[in-house]
């Protein structure tokens, strides 16, 4: 198995620019100022995870890796869309007494 | 060969993530860091998929890469929406320079509904309404001009 480090300078680029989309991410999700912007932060975020898999199961030969991301794909999905339910919900206190 | 087209997806593909991802940290509000998100994210990891199935080049990997791609590419968009939805309910504040708010004084906010198709279904189902000459604009946008306010307004009644 290769390290990372090893690999071409094409995986070392792609790794480098993702952990730069990770920070630049995870400062939105510390400072963003409302909570649909650390929610898209996040949704972002979890892209970026999928893309360093990705690079990693390239550089590392293994494609088992690429299956963790799909499932990873489908958490962000229902973790966006219940975000997006509860927000709307909780921003009409008149239409949540209705039901 | 093989190597020079991967080695020039993930380039691409992880260049696009960085955009991405530029986007979200300078851009001034929400809906403009969705809009950068959500397309150079979403065809960043599709190039880095794409990559992958190059990389590997068999019938397994490219089915799963193939199914990885058309679903995010299918629920990037939805997810998107439904945010940006939420969010402008919320009253998320546009940015200053900001040229144009379709929805304002055209969105019953309580009956989810626009001011055209209230126009279509009559005035029997609004609320007190008065007609304009861009169709029936309920009163619930006099008193609340906009999405910031109606959150910001203090909520009387128990």
């Amino acid at each position: 198995m290769t390290g990372l480090l090893a690999g071409n300078p094409a995986e070392i680029f792609a790794v480098a620019a993702l952990c730069a989309g990770v920070a630049m991410a995870g400062y939105r999700l510390v400072r963003g100022p409302s909570l649909p912007d650390r929610v898209v932060a996040l949704d972002l975020l979890t892209i970026q995870g999928l893309g360093l898999l990705t690079v990693y199961a390239i550089a590392a030969g293994r494609s088992a890796y690429l299956d963790v991301g799909i499932v990873l794909t489908l958490v962000t999905f229902l973790a966006t869309t219940a975000f997006a339910y509860y927000i709307e919900k909780g921003s009409h206190p008149e239409e949540r007494r209705d039901g | 060969m093989a190597d020079i087209i991967v080695g020039v997806l993930l380039v691409v593909g992880s260049s696009l993530m960085f955009v991405a991802a530029l986007g979200i940290l300078r851009m001034p509000d929400l809906f403009t860091r969705m809009q950068a998100t959500t397309k150079a994210a979403t065809l960043g990891v599709g190039l880095l998929l794409a990559a992958a199935a190059v990389e590997f080049g068999n019938l397994a990997v490219t089915t799963r890469v193939i199914a990885a791609a058309v679903f995010i590419a299918m629920t990037a968009p939805v997810a998107a929406h439904l945010l940006g939805r939420a969010a402008y309910f919320l009253g998320v504040p546009l940015w200053e320079g900001s040229v144009r708010d379709e929805l304002r004084g055209r969105y019953n906010e309580r009956a989810h509904a626009l001011a055209s198709l209230e126009e279509e279904l009559g005035e029997e189902r609004l609320a007190p309404g008065r007609a304009t000459r861009r169709g029936i604009v309920s009163d619930d946008f006099a008193e609340k001009p906009n999405a910031g306010d109606s959150a910001a307004a203090p909520e009387g009644t128990p």
